[in-house]
């Protein structure tokens, strides 16, 4: 108890070394994912693992040998400060990086190597550090472009009218202005998205990435360059969004901002996972301090 | 009596406006009901239909009228341009796939019609194929080419793509003309002309009357419009679109982005081979000197002054690109035909037309709101 869960580096190196009772105080479910060895993990609660992923960019090691997992509907945060790979992390969840080594299984099944639409269309979804929205199609047409990664209307149904388009066309529509509603911008939804403000295309790229009806949502920075007052409106639509079934993995080098709304975080630095637990326990950890404080470890 | 004249002269007024086009007229055309939309687009067709007679047309018909051209084969040729306008407005102006080569696949269309039918050619025993016949065949030959042509770019974006796809025109020209099969210069002679004939056995798609051709191309003009509208309006359009825009968000969004590029080099092929094969059938003759890369230069001109990513722009540039040379046919000026100037006229033009209308003369509704968006950004800071 006086002691915090953390995860260092080390215990990683031997995963089985870890004591399981370290992590009761957080009780039980902490206890499976974080005391055990994540590829160890049979349970249906795990949803997403990163199993010892290393990713080198030439001599770069943008990321050395890291592992946690993800249980379904919770809310998860991936801290660091800027340039610890956390970016880099979630590319490689999502299939934009290919990890050097190590495996990445969604739902049991390795995404290693998949095509990025495939990962898509398999449940994980997500936004962008800075916004990357099509800024010429309005804010409806590009949450339906979120909402078409499950249709199956083909060129020809769409040429000819097939009742299938009729049919895909119209509940794409209307699930898109739902989810337009969801995140409060319906009133824009005939809008070019890129006249909308700042803090609408943010919520524009949320609705969007939930129209893919994802299992997992990963959130980029999605609070870069909000002020305190739309951070809580953020907040409160990560937890709505958690609520609908939707598990939710969430990037912030803001602490305090992760600290409010995560169910458990994972903090990397330089490439490596220096903490993993409960945002209180996190938050005392003498390397998370140090990592971002930038006192060498051994001081702390 | 007179109050009458007036009002009855009312209705025909917004409609010649509608097939002007023009932004504001554009904005008016969005807002009115549906009955009125669809009377405005009929009246264009049935005026489109009747161009061939505007000659006769007192005061303004006579200016309209190309002098050096026959007016009807000017006309044709200006539905085979429209044609390929449309084809390459869904490769550059939908997917934002940057193709400098489009004339290659109206010389495949054209190749293809010209293999089957042809008594030059090797395919040819005895009696050979009709038009109507060959055309699937030629079609297919075009989107082959199309995915041919799309498979090893998939990669390439921008200028690169330009750049082999240049390439590609090319080789198809240099291959007409060093092939023996191809027969280069020489070309293919009598190829046949779409089937059908008028009650007294004449053949409707004759060599001295063009206007068959035209309406003929009008027709497929219209059917192109119509899946072409279709698909933009959909998921197919969208994901264009979202390619054009951001092709890796696209793909992280689940867009099957290699896919949609596929259908876009397929679809715009298919279009231009529409284009070749009507070309084949009303000239009777091609070799490999119709194919030049200012074609394709010319084509792509036509969809950005016209308004890249928008059907009626489209329309308008690839009218315009062939309807202003053969205008200035027969023009002298100085002693010399404007004719020989064209390319020079023609440039200045589409330098002026970019200067004063960045975003082409019927802009797409996105491209106009973008740009009034900016105007509006401008404005507080003057």
């Amino acid at each position: 108890m006086s002691e915090p869960h953390i995860e260092t580096n080390e215990e990683l190196d031997n995963e089985n070394a870890r004591p399981v009772d370290r992590a009761a105080p957080t009780g039980s479910r902490q206890a499976e994912a974080a005391g055990t060895p994540s590829a160890d993990v049979r349970d249906g609660d795990v949803l997403l693992e990163v199993d010892d992923v290393t990713l080198r960019f030439g001599g770069v090691v943008a990321l050395d040998q890291v592992s946690f997992a993800l249980r379904k509907g919770e809310i998860f945060g991936l801290i660091g400060p800027n340039g610890a790979g956390k970016t880099t992390c979630f590319n490689a969840m999502t299939g934009v990086y290919r990890p050097t080594s190590g495996g990445i299984r969604f739902m049991g099944q390795s995404i290693v190597g998949k095509k990025k639409h495939e990962i898509t269309r398999g449940g994980i979804a997500r936004t962008f550090q800075n916004v990357r929205l099509f800024p010429e199609m309005t804010a409806l047409e590009n949450v339906m472009v979120g909402a078409d990664a499950h249709h199956k209307t083909s060129v020809i149904s769409a040429l000819f009218r097939l009742p299938r388009f009729w049919q895909e066309e119209r509940s794409g529509r209307a699930r898109s202005m739902e989810l337009l509603r969801f995140v409060g911008i319906a009133n824009r939804a005939g809008e070019v998205s890129r006249n909308l403000s700042y803090g609408e295309q943010r919520r524009l790229e949320i609705a969007r990435a939930l129209a893919t009806n994802p299992t997992l949502l990963c959130l980029d920075e999605p609070a870069a360059g909000f002020n305190p007052a739309e951070k809580e409106d953020l907040l409160a639509l990560i937890r709505k969004i958690r609520d609908t079934g939707v598990t939710v993995l969430l990037i912030e080098h803001d602490m305090r901002l992760v600290m409010g709304v995560t169910d458990r975080i994972v903090v990397l630095e330089f490439g490596k996972k220096i903490a993993e637990g409960t945002p209180a326990e996190v938050r005392d950890n003498p390397k998370v301090i140090a990592a971002y404080l930038g006192v060498p470890a051994d001081a702390a | 009596m007179t109050e009458v004249a007036v009002t009855s002269e009312k209705p025909p007024a917004p409609k010649k406006q509608a097939s002007r086009g023009g932004g504001g007229v554009r904005g008016w055309f969005g807002r009115q009901p549906v009955w009125v939309r669809a009377v405005v687009v009929l009246a264009a067709t049935a005026a489109a239909f009747l161009l061939p007679y505007v000659g006769d047309v007192p005061v303004i018909g006579p200016q309209i009228v190309t002098n050096g051209v026959d007016w009807t084969s000017a006309l044709f040729n200006m539905s085979y341009y429209v044609l390929l306008a449309l084809g390459l407005n869904v490769v550059v102006g939908y997917a934002g796939l940057l193709d400098l080569g489009y004339v290659g696949f109206f010389a495949v269309g054209a190749y293809g019609t010209a293999l089957l039918t042809s008594p030059d050619s090797i395919l040819y025993s005895h009696t050979g194929w009709a038009w109507l016949a060959a055309a699937p065949f030629a079609l297919a030959l075009t989107m082959l080419a199309g995915l041919i042509l799309g498979w090893p770019t998939l990669r390439l974006r921008g200028d690169y793509l330009a750049i082999v796809t240049l390439g590609f025109a090319e080789i198809i020209r240099i291959v007409a003309t060093s092939t023996d099969t191809l027969r280069g210069d020489r070309g293919f002679t009598s190829i046949p002309h779409p089937p059908g004939s008028y009650s007294d056995g004449s053949p409707i798609f004759g060599v001295r009357d063009a206007t068959p051709y035209f309406w003929l191309g009008l027709v497929v003009i219209i059917l192109v419009i119509l899946g072409v509208r279709n698909l933009d309006r959909s998921r197919v359009g969208r994901s264009w679109l979202a390619i054009r825009e951001d092709e890796e968000a696209a793909e992280v969004m689940g867009v099957r982005t290699t896919k949609y590029k596929l259908w876009a080099f397929a679809i715009g092929a298919f279009i231009g081979g529409l284009g070749g094969v009507m070309f084949a059938g009303e000239q009777s003759f091609i070799n490999s000197q119709t194919f030049v890369l200012q074609f394709s230069i010319l084509v792509l001109a036509g969809v950005v002054m016209g308004g890249s990513g928008n059907i009626a722009g489209a329309i308008l540039g690839g009218a315009l690109i062939s309807y202003i040379p053969d205008r200035l046919r027969g023009i002298s000026f100085g002693g010399t035909d404007l004719y020989e100037y064209r390319f020079a006229l023609f440039g200045i033009v589409i330098i002026v037309i970019m200067i004063l209308r960045p975003q082409g003369l019927i802009p797409s509704r996105r491209r106009a709101m973008e740009l009034k968006d900016r105007e509006k950004e401008v404005a507080p800071s003057e």
